[in-house]
C-alpha cells in the first residue's frame, strides 16, 4: 500500500515538474522572440557599435573578423597547452612510486611557474630577438606588449594572426615543456634543489637560445632547404628528451633498479594517474599543434587536427603490437609511452602531411619507442617515465620524417635535429656537472629509500593509515 | 579458548564469513596479508622487464572460539574456502591464555 502511495506522488509531481518545465520553456521562447524582434528594431545602434570597432582597426578593418577569430583561438590553444602540464605532472606521479609523489608534483608545480616568469623576464626576446647574428642573443624584459602594431593585425598579418601578447602568452606555455619533459627522467633520486636551479637556466637560457636558432630567424632556417620543424619535434621535444639523458647520465640509476647485471623493475604506483595523464596531454597537444597553425586558418587547423590525431592512434596500435608480440604481454605503460610518441613524431609535419603519411610517421614512432626505451634499460640508463626515448628518439624521428613524407630536405632535417640534441645534451651535461661537482644532484641513499616526500618535503602523498580519525 | 588463524584466497573470504556465521561465530578480525607456501609466487611485465611476485596477496583471518568449538570452525573454514587448487592456504590452531571484553571487564569464554 505504502509504495503504491509513494509511486502516485511520484507520478503527480514529476508530471507537475513537466508541465512547469515546458510552461517555462514556452515563456522562454517568447522571452526570445521579443528579444530577437527588439535587436531588430535596434538595429542600426548594435550595427553601430561594430562598425565603431572596426573602424578602430584602422587599414587593418578587412581583416578584423580574421584575427579576432585567430587570436581567440589563440589563447585557447594556449590553455590547452597549459593542460598538458597536469598532464605531465600526473603520467610523471603515476609512474613512479608513492613515496616519492609530492617531489613530483612539487616540480612541476615550479616549472610551470618558474617556466612563465622566466619566459617574460628574459626567455621571450632571447626566443624572438629580430635581427641578430643567428646563434645567440640576450632579450630582456617583455615590457609593454600593446599599442599600434602590437594589438592589431599588424604584429603578424595572416601567418601571425595573433596580438603580441597572444604571441607571447602561447609560447610562454610551450617553454616550461621542455624543462618539464627532464622532470620525469630524473625522478625519485635527484635533489629538489639543484633539479630547480637546472630547470631555471635550462628554460631561462637553454630553451628560449637553441629555439631562436629556428623559430627566432637563426642559422637553422639558412640550411638548404630550410629547417622544417612545424610545432617543434626537435626545438622543444627532443631538446628536452636530449637535455633529460645528459642528466641521467651524471646521476645513475635508482637505487636497485641494476643488481647484478640484471634489471629490476621498480613499480610505478598509479596506472590510472598515468592514463588520465597521457589523455590530458593527448588532448593539450590539439593545442600544441593546432595552435602552432598562428591563427585560425581553416584549412590548417582542421588538417592539424587530423594529422595530430592519426598520428597519436597510429603510434598506440604500433606499441601496443610491438609490445604484445616481442614482450609477450600488452603492456599498458608501453601503450601510452606509444600515444605519446605518435604525437612527438607529428609535431614537426603536422601541417606538412596529409592523412596516410601521419599514419605512418606516428606508427613508426610508436615502434621506435619500445624498443627505445627497451634499449636505454639495457645500458642502465634508467628513466622511470621514457621520457628520453619519447621526447629525445622519436623527436629526432618526427623530424627526420618530414624530409620523407613532408618536402622537407632530409639532410638539413638531420643537421638540424642532431645540431639541437647535441646542444641539449652538452647544455646538460655542463650545467648539471657543475651542480654536481658543487652542490651535489643526488639525495642520500637513506633518503632515497625513505622516499624524496618525507625527506625533502616534511610530507606524505597519502597519509591516510597514520592520521585516520575514524 | 584456541585462537583459529586461516590465510585463504582472499576472493573466499565472502563465502568464509558466510560459513562461520552459519555455526554461530560471532567475531572476527581479518587483515590483509601477503606471503607464499608451495604455490610460489608468478612473473609479471614492467616496461618491458620481468619479475617475480614471491608474496602472494591472502587474508588471513583470526578467530578466538571455545574449546569445544574448534573443530567445527575449522570444518567450516576448509569446507568454504577450498578450491582444489595450488595456493587455498592453511588453518592454523593456537591455544589462548585469556581473553578479556574492554566494555565490560567481562573475562574468559563470556568474552568471546
Amino acid at each position: 500500500m505504502k509504495i503504491k502511495k509513494y509511486l502516485l506522488a511520484l507520478l503527480l509531481s514529476s508530471s507537475a515538474l513537466l508541465m512547469t518545465g515546458s510552461l517555462g520553456a514556452e515563456e522562454e521562447a517568447t522571452a526570445m522572440v521579443t528579444s530577437a524582434e527588439a535587436a531588430v528594431a535596434s538595429g542600426d545602434e548594435l550595427a553601430g557599435d561594430y562598425l565603431a570597432l572596426l573602424e578602430a582597426q584602422g587599414e587593418y578593418a578587412y581583416a578584423f573578423d580574421f584575427f579576432t577569430t585567430s587570436m581567440l583561438w589563440t589563447v585557447i590553444a594556449a590553455a590547452l597547452v597549459f593542460l598538458m602540464h597536469l598532464g605531465f605532472a600526473t603520467l610523471e606521479a603515476g609512474l613512479t612510486q608513492s613515496k616519492n609523489t609530492v617531489n613530483i608534483l612539487f616540480k612541476n608545480v615550479f616549472i610551470i611557474s618558474i617556466g612563465i616568469i622566466s619566459y617574460a623576464v628574459i626567455g621571450f626576446n632571447t626566443h624572438y630577438p629580430g635581427d641578430f647574428n643567428g646563434w645567440i642573443s640576450f632579450g630582456s624584459f617583455i615590457g609593454d606588449l600593446s599599442g599600434p602594431g602590437m594589438d592589431t593585425f599588424d604584429y603578424g598579418g595572416v601567418g601571425l594572426a595573433m596580438t603580441a601578447y597572444g604571441d607571447f602568452i602561447f609560447q610562454a606555455m610551450f617553454a616550461a615543456t621542455a624543462a618539464t619533459i627532464v622532470s620525469g627522467a630524473v625522478a625519485e633520486r635527484v635533489k629538489l634543489g639543484s633539479f630547480m636551479i637546472f630547470a631555471t637556466i635550462l628554460v631561462a637560457i637553454g630553451y628560449p637560445v637553441v629555439g631562436s636558432w629556428h623559430w627566432g630567424g637563426g642559422w637553422l632556417g639558412g640550411l638548404e632547404g630550410g629547417f622544417y620543424d612545424f610545432a617543434g619535434s626537435t626545438v622543444v621535444h627532443a631538446f628536452g628528451g636530449f637535455a633529460a639523458l645528459g642528466c641521467v647520465m651524471l646521476l645513475g640509476p635508482r637505487a636497485g633498479k641494476y643488481v647484478d647485471g640484471k634489471i629490476k623493475p621498480i613499480l610505478g604506483h598509479s596506472m590510472p594517474l598515468a592514463t588520465i595523464g597521457v589523455f590530458l596531454l593527448f588532448l593539450g597537444w590539439f593545442g600544441f599543434n593546432g595552435g602552432s597553425v598562428l591563427s585560425a586558418n581553416p584549412a590548417g587547423i582542421g588538417l592539424v587536427f587530423t594529422t595530430t590525431a592519426l598520428a597519436a592512434c597510429a603510434g598506440a596500435l604500433a606499441s601496443i603490437a610491438v609490445s604484445w608480440i616481442f614482450l609477450k604481454k600488452p603492456d599498458l605503460t608501453m601503450a601510452l609511452n606509444g600515444i605519446l610518441a605518435g604525437l612527438v613524431a607529428i609535431t614537426a609535419g603536422a601541417d606538412a602531411m596529409g592523412p596516410m603519411a601521419s599514419i605512418i610517421v606516428g606508427a613508426i614512432g610508436g615502434v621506435i619507442v619500445v624498443f627505445s626505451i627497451i634499449f636505454f634499460d639495457k645500458i642502465k640508463i634508467d628513466d622511470p617515465v621514457g621520457a628520453i626515448s619519447v621526447h629525445g628518439v622519436v623527436g629526432i624521428w618526427g623530424t627526420l620524417a618530414v624530409g620523407i613524407w613532408g618536402g622537407a630536405v632530409f639532410m638539413t632535417q638531420l643537421i638540424g635535429t642532431l645540431a639541437v640534441s647535441l646542444t641539449a645534451f652538452i647544455f646538460a651535461i655542463i650545467i648539471f656537472g657543475i651542480l654536481k661537482a658543487t652542490i651535489g644532484i643526488r639525495v642520500s641513499t637513506e633518503e632515497e629509500a625513505e622516499g624524496l616526500d618525507i625527506c625533502e618535503h616534511g610530507q606524505e602523498a597519502y597519509p591516510d593509515f597514520a592520521s585516520s580519525s575514524r | 579458548m584456541k585462537l583459529v588463524k586461516a590465510v585463504i584466497k582472499p576472493f573466499k573470504l565472502e563465502e568464509v564469513k558466510e560459513a562461520l556465521a552459519d555455526i554461530g561465530i560471532e567475531g572476527m578480525t581479518v587483515t590483509e596479508v601477503k606471503g607464499f607456501g608451495r604455490q610460489k609466487g608468478h612473473t609479471e611485465i614492467y616496461r618491458g622487464s620481468e619479475y617475480t611476485v614471491d608474496f602472494l596477496p591472502k587474508v588471513m583471518v583470526e578467530i578466538v572460539v571455545d574449546d569445544a568449538d574448534t573443530e567445527k570452525t575449522t570444518e567450516a573454514i576448509v569446507k568454504a574456502a577450498k578450491t582444489g587448487k595450488i595456493g587455498d592456504g592453511k588453518v592454523f590452531v593456537i591455544p589462548v591464555e585469556s581473553a578479556t571484553r574492554i566494555r565490560t571487564d567481562e573475562t574468559g569464554p563470556e568474552a568471546l
